[in-house]
C-alpha cells in the first residue's frame, strides 16, 4: 500500500487566535529575606518571543529556573499549557516540564558524551524515540546550529560558542513548546557571541517556538522580541513591543536601565 | 648481616604462593571496597532519614575502629553467633569492608565535585533520576575518583600482612613460617620487602599518571 504524501500544511504564524502557553498567578519567590519575585503575574502567548530585560537580581533568571521547575516558588500558581506546573504532583510536574526547554549561561553539555549523544539523549530515554530515529533528527538539528561536521568530538574540545549552540540544538532535539535562554551569550568570548545569536534568530524566524528570553544584547532582542517585559524589584514596571520600550519608554526607571547597557 | 643466597632460594616457593595470596586479598578486597564504597556513599545521599542515618552510623564505626580489631571480630567473634568464615575469607571481607569506608568518602567527594549545571540540565531534559544517576552524574564523578580509589588500593596492599595475625599466609606470612621452620628470618623478610616497594612504587608512579590524563 503506498502512502499519500501530503504536503506538510503551513501554519501561518499569526492566526489571530492567541493561546496562553505560560501563565504566572501571583508568583512569589524569597531567597531568605530576599523578596526575589513579589506577587508576579504575567502570561505569555504560544509562538511569542519575550524578552526579559533590567538589572542583575531583579528575578529574571529566577522565572526561568521556575519554569524549568530547578527553583519552587513559595506562593502562587505556574501554568504551562494549561496544565498546572506548579503547585502539582510530582508526575505532573514530570510530565509537563517535556514542553519546556532550556538553555544555559554555561552552556551545560555532558562532558562524558560526544556530540551528537548528547543531542540523542533525552530523545531517546525520555521520549522513547528509536536510537536511529534520534541520531538522524540530532545530525539535523546540529546542521541547523552549523555544527554537523563535530557529532563525534566531545564537549571540551569544542569552543564556548560551538559548546552552546550544541546545547541549542540538545534542547530543541526534545521538541519544546517553549524555549528558556538564560543570558546564553554572557559567558562567551565577543567573537563568539554573533554566531551563537544567528542560529537563534534563525529559530525564531523558522520556527513556532515559544521563546522566554533573558538577555543584555539589546540589539538581537529588538530584533526576535514581540514583547519585552522590564523587570525592577521582582516585579515587572514596564512592558511593550521592542520598538516603544526601547525607543521611548515611559518608566524612568526602563530610560535609566537602558542608558547603562546601551 | 648474615646472608645465604640457598636460603633465599629456599625460600621462593614459599614466596611465590604468599604473593598469590597476597594479591588475591588485595584484588578481591578492592572489588568488594569499591562496590560497598559506592554503596554507602549512594545510601548517604538517600532523602530517606531511615536509610542515610543508619549507614552514616556504620561506616562512622568502621572507619574509627582498628582493622586488626575488625579481622579479630570477624574470625573469632562472628563464630559464636554461628557465622564462620575461612582466615583467607575473613581477611578479603575485612579488607574490604574496611576500605570501602574509605573509598565512600572519595565517591562522595566526586559526586559533590560534578557541578551543579549538570543536574539542572539533565532536569532541563526532563531524564529520570535514575538515568541522570548512571548517564549523566556518575561517569563523571567516577572518572574523578579512580586516582583517589588507587591510593587506597595502595595502602590496602601496606596493610594486607595483618591478615597474618588470624593465619593467612600472604608474603609475610610466608615469611615467619620459613623463618620459624629455618632459623632464618633475614633473606624472607629482606625480600619480602623487596616485594612491597616493586609493587606499590610502580602502582604509585603509574596512578599519578592516570591522575594527569583523567583529572583535567
Amino acid at each position: 500500500m503506498s502512502a499519500e504524501t501530503e504536503p506538510t500544511p503551513q501554519i501561518p504564524r499569526d492566526t489571530g487566535t492567541t493561546r496562553e502557553v505560560i501563565r504566572l498567578d501571583q508568583v512569589t519567590k524569597r531567597f531568605g529575606d530576599n523578596t526575589v519575585l513579589d506577587q508576579l503575574n504575567f502570561t505569555v502567548d504560544a509562538g511569542k518571543h519575550v524578552t526579559l530585560i533590567g538589572p542583575s537580581g531583579s528575578g529574571k533568571t529566577t522565572i526561568l529556573r521556575l519554569l524549568m521547575t530547578l527553583v519552587q516558588p513559595d506562593e502562587g500558581i505556574i501554568t504551562v499549557d494549561g496544565e498546572q506546573l506548579y503547585p502539582a504532583p510530582e508526575k505532573q510536574v514530570r510530565e509537563v516540564r517535556k514542553k519546556i526547554g532550556m538553555v544555559f549561561q554555561q552552556f551545560n553539555l555532558f562532558p562524558n558524551m560526544k556530540v551528537l549523544r548528547n543531542v540523542t539523549e533525552a530523545p531517546v530515554t525520555v521520549l522513547g524515540m528509536s536510537k536511529d530515529e534520534a541520531e538522524a533528527r540530532a545530525r539535523e538539528l546540529l546542521e541547523l546550529v552549523g555544527l554537523a561536521d563535530k557529532c563525534d568530538a566531545y564537549p571540551t574540545h569544542l569552543s564556548g560558542g560551538q559548546q552552546q549552540r550544541v546545547a541549542i540544538a540538545r534542547a530543541l532535539a526534545m521538541r519544546p513548546q517553549v524555549l528558556l535562554l538564560d543570558e546564553v551569550t554572557s559567558a562567551l568570548d565577543p567573537e563568539l557571541v554573533a554566531g551563537v545569536l544567528d542560529v537563534l534568530r534563525d529559530i525564531a524566524h523558522s520556527t513556532d517556538i515559544t521563546m522566554l528570553c533573558v538577555t543584555h544584547e539589546m540589539s538581537f532582542a529588538r530584533d526576535i522580541s514581540d514583547q519585552v517585559l522590564m523587570f525592577d524589584s521582582g516585579r515587572v514596571i514596564e512592558s511593550g513591543s521592542p520598538e516603544k520600550l526601547f525607543g521611548d519608554p515611559d518608566h524612568e526607571r526602563t530610560r535609566e536601565f537602558l542608558s547603562t547597557i546601551l | 648481616m648474615n646472608w645465604n643466597w640457598t636460603t633465599l632460594k629456599d625460600f621462593l616457593p614459599s614466596f611465590w604462593d604468599g604473593l598469590l595470596v597476597t594479591l588475591q586479598a588485595l584484588l578481591l578486597g578492592s572489588l568488594i571496597a569499591f562496590a560497598l564504597g559506592l554503596f554507602w556513599a549512594l545510601a548517604q545521599r538517600s532523602r530517606l532519614k531511615v536509610v542515610s542515618w543508619p549507614v552514616t552510623a556504620f561506616t562512622e564505626f568502621i572507619r574509627n575502629t582498628p582493622l586488626l580489631v575488625q579481622l579479630f571480630f570477624i574470625f573469632y567473634v562472628l563464630p559464636e553467633w554461628g557465622l564462620t568464615l575461612s582466615a583467607l575469607t575473613t581477611g578479603v571481607v575485612g579488607l574490604g569492608l574496611h576500605y570501602s569506608t574509605y573509598t565512600a568518602e572519595v565517591y562522595r567527594a566526586g559526586i559533590d565535585g560534578v557541578p551543579a549545571g549538570q543536574w539542572e540540565a539533565a532536569t532541563a531534559l526532563s531524564l529520570p533520576r535514575s538515568r541522570t544517576w548512571t548517564a549523566v552524574i556518575l561517569p563523571q564523578a567516577l572518572r574523578r575518583v579512580v586516582p583517589a580509589l588507587g591510593n587506597y588500593v595502595i595502602a590496602m596492599l601496606k596493610d594486607s600482612p595483618m591478615l597474618m595475625t588470624i593465619g593467612v599466609l600472604e608474603m609475610l606470612g610466608e615469611a615467619r613460617q620459613f623463618g620459624s621452620q629455618t632459623f632464618h628470618m633475614n633473606e624472607p623478610i629482606v625480600l619480602v620487602g623487596i616485594a612491597f616497594i616493586l609493587i606499590a612504587y610502580p602502582a604509585s608512579l603509574l596512578l599519578r599518571a592516570l591522575e594527569r590524563r583523567l583529572v583535567r
